[in-house]
């Protein structure tokens, strides 16, 4: 086989590939084939390396040089420098936003330093699309060890004692999942992987899919020897055009190689896995639903029990497990439940995942031990908060989940404490607020995505959600009126008491997180008709302070409807009336003379 | 695509693809091979001598050696230059290397560890 001196990695995640990343790695086949380099260098598409925020994003090896926000004309460059005279492309390397210094490595990096890398081990390493190079890095190596070392039961066992939890939300243990389901009476059992991932934000599972599927169907097919299983589904979104590709590819690749199908690895135990595709209705995620989407049901949910593990897939038993969670697996029989239950803390073992985004300054994908605080990711890893602003809140656990304030920055990730604080783990959506952020607001815009999502089957869900978004509607208005908080409360605990799924039971969390923690704002809003944040458009004026203004005039040009006036050199006004509150003038003006009240 | 029906199948082609990945993996812990390639080392001739010592390793199937390339040290008359950098060991520095001298290197000392003294940078 060839050698080659330099392998040249270039993100092809949804995220790079957005920002451009493909023109980059046709690029650069061509320049290195222009400078002869075609028998040295390898160009190898690879899946998401978490700093999405600066994509496009390059690793060059062996010196793990990390070159973010390529573009296509920087290409010729990087080969002729560092390619050809092996001269780093300074310009072009990472560097940390309040350093100068640029890092020459990618693992030098605070970002990469920090984290633990399981779930995501292969993300960023392996070209996702060639079966080989999952191979090289033990893949398959945890199957191959339980079809031939272990039997079911002892899988199931290193399972529980590894301690992993499910990772798509409700943190069920994943091992006591697959002993109910082993001992479900049944003659045909199923796999099912939750790959419908729809927090807003969350793109963890998404980037697993992308950039290391083989794990999924690895572990898929652990599942299925440890329950008795022979079929698996993969029920993932069709927004997912990039992952669906990559699973098409490695089912087939998998399949090729006697990986997947009849007698695998020369043992009597045959798999299969197929895909189905979602249409993007949030409440599929909820596992009774997500099955009767699979059986070609409308997308509802029915009472639980009987639980999937005795009732599933067409009534038989069923186990059906996140993306994160199966990406754990092979990793757990390969190194042991003894390893990954050292890591983490005394309830929650092993790494999660977050996507890390909103007021922060490195949005992207961390993989963390739990344990690890909150503000160490937020500040640590992420950065902290851009433009010198102040951190207000986080939101974890997406629409299900709440808010949690800086007082518990130094509370540790763990199902138990977030919990206790009034959020969830969820799947691991991060969403950083600072000081501009009404959590008013922001309670709004989760249950207005939770109201629009409810698939209207019980009433509690369907009406309940509904009246709760009326309520919030009419507070950022400035039209709410006494005894609102207390009716949110109200319906917000009838709401969580009586739905029928896991949507409505936990769609009024992000109200009851803001007012348990952010009242104040709730009663400014409703008293006093203000917005402390000046995010509600109702509820603010723009004013100029005479002090500060120099008659600059650059308000008056960007005002759209010619609210400003003023002379030159003499402090402006805005005309109330005319202002249509759109904020371009504060964005523009360089004195910041303007103030929202 | 050929159906894997063992476990030592399995092994087999993951042995084979290691060296595929090999080079995005521990390389704290590789012999490093740098060749000059400053306008000076171009001239003389490093390019040859790379592709040399690339030949070479892939001749013996040497996988855990990385070759890499760097600016001009101002030794600019004897280039071109090469280092061998072995784990834990001082750099070696070869100097006026051309594609014989260069696959000398890599059998002597890359693979046998014995230093080619011969060619070691003089002091000057």
């Amino acid at each position: 086989m060839e050698i080659y001196r330099a392998h040249v990695l270039v993100c092809k995640g949804t995220g790079c590939v957005a920002s451009g990343s493909e023109p980059i790695f046709e690029t650069f086949q061509k320049e290195i084939q222009k400078k002869g380099l075609d028998k040295e260098v390898k160009v190898i598409q690879t899946g998401c390396l978490g700093l999405c925020e600066l994509g496009p994003n390059i690793l060059i090896y062996p010196e793990g040089s990390y070159y973010c926000q390529v573009k296509a004309e920087d290409v010729p460059e990087i080969v002729e420098e560092h390619l050809l005279k092996g001269r780093v492309v300074q310009r072009l390397l990472y560097k940390e936003p309040d350093s100068k210094e640029r890092y020459r490595s990618l693992m030098d990096i605070d970002f990469y330093k920090r984290q633990k890398r399981i779930a995501l081990r292969n993300c960023g390493v392996i070209n996702p699309e060639v079966i080989e190079e999952y191979i090289a890095n033990d893949g398959y190596a945890a199957l191959a060890k339980v079809l031939t070392e272990m039997t079911p039961q002892e899988v199931i066992d290193e399972v529980k004692k590894s301690g992993l939890r499910g990772r798509g939300g409700g943190g069920f243990p994943t091992g006591m999942k697959w002993q109910f389901a082993a001992n479900a009476q049944g003659d045909i059992k199923y796999v099912v992987c939750n790959a419908d991932e729809g927090d807003p934000g969350a793109f963890m599972d998404r980037s697993i899919l992308e950039g290391d599927p083989h794990s999924v169907l690895e572990a898929m097919t652990i599942a299925g020897y440890a329950i008795g299983a022979s079929e698996g589904y993969i029920y993932v979104r069709a927004e997912y055009p990039i992952a669906v590709k990559r699973l098409e590819i490695a089912i087939e690749q998998a399949r090729d190689h006697g990986l997947l199908g009849k007698n695998i690895l020369g043992t009597d135990f045959s798999f299969d896995i197929f895909l189905r595709l979602g249409s993007g209705a949030f409440v599929c995620g909820e596992e009774t639903a997500l099955l009767a989407s699979i059986e070609g049901r409308r997308g509802e949910p029915r009472p639980r029990p009987p639980f999937p593990a005795n009732k599933g897939l067409w009534g038989k038993p069923t186990i059906i497990n996140n993306v994160e969670t199966y990406a754990n697996i092979p990793e757990i029989i390969l190194k042991g439940a003894d390893w990954f239950s050292k890591i983490g803390s005394e309830k929650s073992k092993g790494t999660k995942v977050f996507a890390v985004g909103g007021k922060i300054n490195h949005t992207g994908l961390v993989e963390i031990p739990m344990g690890t605080t909150l503000r160490e990711v937020i500040f640590d890893i992420g950065g902290g908060i851009p433009n010198n602003k102040k951190f207000k809140a986080v939101q974890t656990g997406g629409p299900s989940g709440g808010c949690i304030p800086a007082e518990l920055l130094d509370m540790p990730i763990e199902y138990d404490t977030l919990i206790q604080a009034g959020s969830m783990m969820g799947s691991g959506g991060m969403i950083v607020m600072d000081e501009d952020t009404c959590m008013v607001d922001i309670a709004k815009f989760f249950l207005t995505f939770t109201q629009e999502e409810s698939c209207g089957k019980c009433p509690p869900c369907r009406i309940g959600t509904k009246r709760m978004l009326e309520i919030l509607e009419r507070i950022t208005n400035g039209e709410g009126r006494e005894g609102d908080i207390e009716l949110l409360e109200n319906l917000a605990k009838s709401i969580k008491a009586s739905a029928l799924c896991g949507l409505g039971q936990t769609a009024p969390n992000p109200v009851l997180s803001t007012l348990r923690y952010f009242r104040d704002e709730y009663e400014a809003h409703i008293r006093d008709k203000k917005c402390p944040a000046g995010a509600c458009k109702a509820l603010i004026h723009y004013e100029i302070v005479p002090e500060k203004c120099k008659g600059c005039g650059v308000c008056t040009k960007v005002c759209p409807v010619q609210a400003i006036s003023g002379e030159k050199r003499q402090p402006h006004v805005i005309d109330v009336d005319k202002c249509i509150k759109c904020n371009s003038c504060y964005d523009r003006c360089p004195f910041g003379a303007i103030v929202k009240k | 695509m050929p159906v894997i029906k063992s476990i030592e199948e399995l092994k087999k082609i993951r042995d084979q693809a290691k060296d595929a990945i090999n080079l995005r993996v521990d390389n704290d812990t590789k012999t490093r091979v740098v060749v000059g390639m400053g306008t000076c080392g171009i001239a003389a001739g490093a390019r040859q001598v790379m592709l040399a010592i690339l030949d070479e390793l892939k001749k013996r199937n040497i996988t855990n050696v990385i070759v890499t390339e760097t600016g001009c040290i101002g030794l600019c008359q004897y280039e071109p230059l090469v280092d061998v950098i072995q784990p834990g060991q001082p750099k070696v520095t070869y100097v006026n290397m051309n594609p014989e001298k260069a696959r000398e290197v890599v059998v002597k000392h890359i693979i046998n560890n014995q230093v080619v003294d011969e060619y070691v940078v003089p002091n000057i």
